[in-house]
C-alpha cells in the first residue's frame, strides 16, 4: 500500500517539484505514473525509498511512515520496495549474476544460499542464459531485465519502475511491460512511470498524470464502477480512455478495481 | 566473510595506495619501537646506578680499624644512611681480580697493598647524598670520595630530553600517518562513490558499506607495525653484543623475547586502533 497525502516537495532553489500531491495505491495494483520529463514522477519514487524527504504532507509505505522512519531503518524498507531506477544502476565491473545477487549480499545472505534464488530470477526475466555476462555484453533490454531481476531478487511487495522502456523500441518495451504485468499478477504492487502513450493506453490500467508537479489526473479503468459515486477524494478525476483490444484483461482488472473500490 | 573479500580486492586494485599507507605506518611504528627500546633501556640504567651504592669513600693507608669503625658508627646515628658496607683491602682485591679475571698482567701487577679499604655507603634519600659526602670528605682519614649522583642526574636529564623528543616524534608520525591514511581511503571511497551510492539504494545499511574500508585501515596499520617492529627488532638484536660490551656490567641486555611480543601486541593493537581512526574519519568526511 502506497498513501501519499498532500505532499509538496520544495527543492533548494525555492521552485516546487511536487504540490499537494495525493493519492493512494492499493495493495496488488498495477499503476502507470506519467507526466512529461521534470513532471516529478522521480521525485515521488525518490519519495518512496526516501531517498529524499518531503517539504510538506505524509508518505505511508506498507504501514511506514517515511517522514518519520528512523534513519536505520531506511535500509529495511529499501530492501522491502524494489526500484528500477531510470539510469538502471547496475554495477559494471560485476556480473549479471553478481549485480542480481546484490541486494541479498547487501541483506547479509551467504553467496552459496543465495544461488537458486538469483537463478529463479534470472529465469523469471529470462536471462538465465547470460548470468556470467558482464552488463557492457548485454542489449538494453536485456540490461533492463537485468534491473528489474535486482528489484525482484528480495521479493518486494512493491516494485518501482522509472521508465524502464525509455531506451528501447517498440518491441522491447512491450515485453518489459508484459514482464512487469507477469510480476504485477503474482501479487507485487507495480508502479511504473513512463510516457509511452501506446503502452498506457493499450494496457488499461489506472493512470496518474501528473504535470509540473501536481496531479492533473487520477484515471483508473475502474472509471465506469465509480462512475455517479462522485470524485473520491484521492481520485480527482476519471477518464474513459480504454482501448478495445484488452478488453478481457480490463474485465478482470475491472472487477479487481471494484472489490478494492468497495474495500475504500 | 564479504568485507574481507572487498577489502583485499581495494588493496589489490590500488597496490600504490596501499604500499603508500603500509610504509608511512611503517615508519611510525619503527620509530615507537625505537624509542621504547631507548626508553626502558635507559630506565633500566637509571635504576641500576641508582640500586648502586651512591657513596665510595677510599680511606687512607695509616687509617686505623677502630677509627674506621667509630667514623662508621657516626654515620649510622645520623639516621640518613641506608646501608654501610666496610670494603676491606682483601675483599677490594678480589673485585679486581674478578674483574681482571681475563687479563693475567694485570693480576700479577697488583697485590691487596696497592688497593685502598673503602665504605660503600647508599642513604635513604637521594638528596641526603652531599651531606654525607661533605661529611666523609672532612674526615681525616678519607683519601678520596665518590659519589654517583652526577651520573644519575646526567642520565635522568638524558632520558627526559629522549622522552620528550621521542613522544614529540611519535605524536607527529601518528598524526602525518593518519592523514596519509584518510587521504588514502578518502580516494578509494570516492572511487567506488556510484557503486556506494547504488548499495545504499538498494537497502545496504551504512555500517555494511563502512566496513570494508574500516578493515582496510587496519590491514594497513597492522602490516606496518609489524614491518615496523620487525625492522627494530632486528637491529636491536644485531646490535645487542656491541651494546652489551658497551654498558659493561649493567644488566639491560638481552632483552626477552616475551617482552619484545608484548610490545609488538601492543604496537598491533596501537595500529589497528590508528587505522580506525583513520578510516574512519575517511568515511565520515567522503560518505555522506
Amino acid at each position: 500500500m502506497i498513501k501519499l497525502d498532500k505532499v509538496s516537495k520544495k527543492f533548494g532553489t525555492g521552485t516546487f517539484g511536487l504540490l499537494d500531491v495525493s493519492f493512494l495505491i492499493e495493495k496488488g495494483e498495477f499503476v502507470f505514473l506519467v507526466g512529461s520529463t521534470g513532471a516529478g514522477k522521480t521525485t515521488i519514487f525518490k519519495l518512496l525509498i526516501r531517498d529524499t524527504l518531503p517539504t510538506e504532507g505524509n508518505v505511508v509505505v506498507n504501514d511506514w511512515d517515511i517522514v518519520h522512519l528512523p534513519k536505520n531503518k531506511v535500509s529495511t524498507l529499501r530492501k522491502k520496495v524494489g526500484f528500477v531506477f531510470q539510469d538502471l544502476k547496475l554495477l559494471f565491473d560485476r556480473t549479471i549474476f553478481e549485480n542480481v545477487a546484490l541486494p541479498l549480499e547487501v541483506a547479509g545472505l551467504k553467496t552459496k544460499d543465495t544461488l537458486k534464488t538469483v537463478e529463479d530470477v534470472l529465469t523469471q526475466v529470462g536471462l538465465l542464459d547470460h548470468k556470467d555476462k558482464f552488463p557492457i555484453q548485454l542489449s538494453g533490454g536485456e540490461l533492463q531485465r537485468a534491473a528489474i531481476a535486482r528489484a525482484l531478487v528480495l521479493s518486494p511487495e512493491i516494485l518501482l519502475a522509472d521508465e524502464p522502456t525509455g531506451n528501447l523500441d517498440a518491441a522491447t518495451s512491450w515485453e518489459i511491460v508484459k514482464l512487469l504485468s507477469d510480476i504485477n499478477k503474482k501479487g507485487t504492487t507495480v508502479v511504473m512511470a513512463t510516457h509511452n502513450a501506446d503502452i498506457v493506453k493499450s494496457l488499461g490500467k489506472r493512470v496518474i498524470h501528473i504535470e509540473k508537479g501536481k496531479i492533473v489526473d487520477d484515471e483508473s479503468s475502474s472509471a465506469k464502477a465509480t462512475e455517479g459515486q462522485g470524485e473520491k477524494e484521492n481520485h480527482h478525476a476519471h477518464k474513459e480512455s480504454h482501448v478495445a483490444d484488452n478488453v478481457q484483461n480490463e474485465k478482470k482488472e475491472e472487477t479487481k478495481d471494484k472489490k478494492e473500490e468497495d474495500k475504500e | 566473510m564479504s568485507f574481507t573479500k572487498t577489502a583485499w580486492k581495494n588493496i589489490r586494485r590500488s597496490p600504490y595506495q596501499a604500499l603508500a599507507a603500509i610504509s608511512i605506518m611503517t615508519l611510525t611504528f619503527l620509530a615507537i619501537s625505537f624509542f621504547t627500546f631507548l626508553l626502558v633501556g635507559s630506565s633500566k640504567v637509571i635504576n641500576y646506578f641508582e640500586s648502586k651504592p651512591q657513596v665510595t669513600a677510599f680511606f687512607k693507608n695509616e687509617a686505623k680499624q677502630d677509627d674506621i669503625n667509630t667514623l662508621g658508627d657516626q654515620l649510622k646515628a645520623t639516621g640518613k644512611v641506608a646501608s654501610i658496607k666496610f670494603v676491606s683491602k682483601d675483599d677490594a682485591l678480589k673485585i679486581y681480580k674478578e674483574q681482571n679475571k681475563d687479563d693475567p698482567l694485570l693480576l700479577d701487577l697488583v697485590t691487596a697493598d696497592v688497593l685502598p679499604s673503602s665504605f660503600e655507603i647508599s642513604t635513604i634519600k637521594i638528596e641526603d647524598l652531599s651531606g654525607v659526602s661533605n661529611t666523609l670528605s672532612k674526615s681525616a682519614l678519607v683519601s678520596e670520595v665518590v659519589y654517583q649522583k652526577d651520573v644519575v642526574s646526567t642520565l635522568s636529564a638524558w632520558t627526559s630530553a629522549i622522552r620528550k623528543l621521542g613522544i614529540t616524534l611519535i605524536v607527529l608520525l601518528s598524526l602525518v600517518s593518519i592523514f596519509i591514511m584518510v587521504t588514502i581511503i578518502g580516494i578509494k571511497i570516492s572511487q567506488k562513490k556510484e557503486d556506494i551510492e547504488i548499495m545504499k539504494l538498494i537497502g545496504a545499511t551504512n555500517w555494511y558499506i563502512r566496513w570494508p574500508f574500516m578493515f582496510e585501515g587496519i590491514v594497513y596499520g597492522v602490516v606496518g607495525s609489524i614491518i615496523g617492529w620487525t625492522i627494530a627488532t632486528a637491529g636491536l638484536l644485531y646490535a645487542t653484543p656491541f651494546l652489551e660490551s658497551f654498558l659493561k656490567g649493567i644488566p639491560v641486555l638481552p632483552v626477552s623475547y616475551l617482552q619484545l611480543l608484548i610490545l609488538l601486541g601492543l604496537e598491533a593493537l596501537l595500529a589497528a586502533f590508528l587505522g580506525i581512526v583513520s578510516s574512519y574519519l575517511a568515511v565520515l568526511r567522503y560518505l555522506k
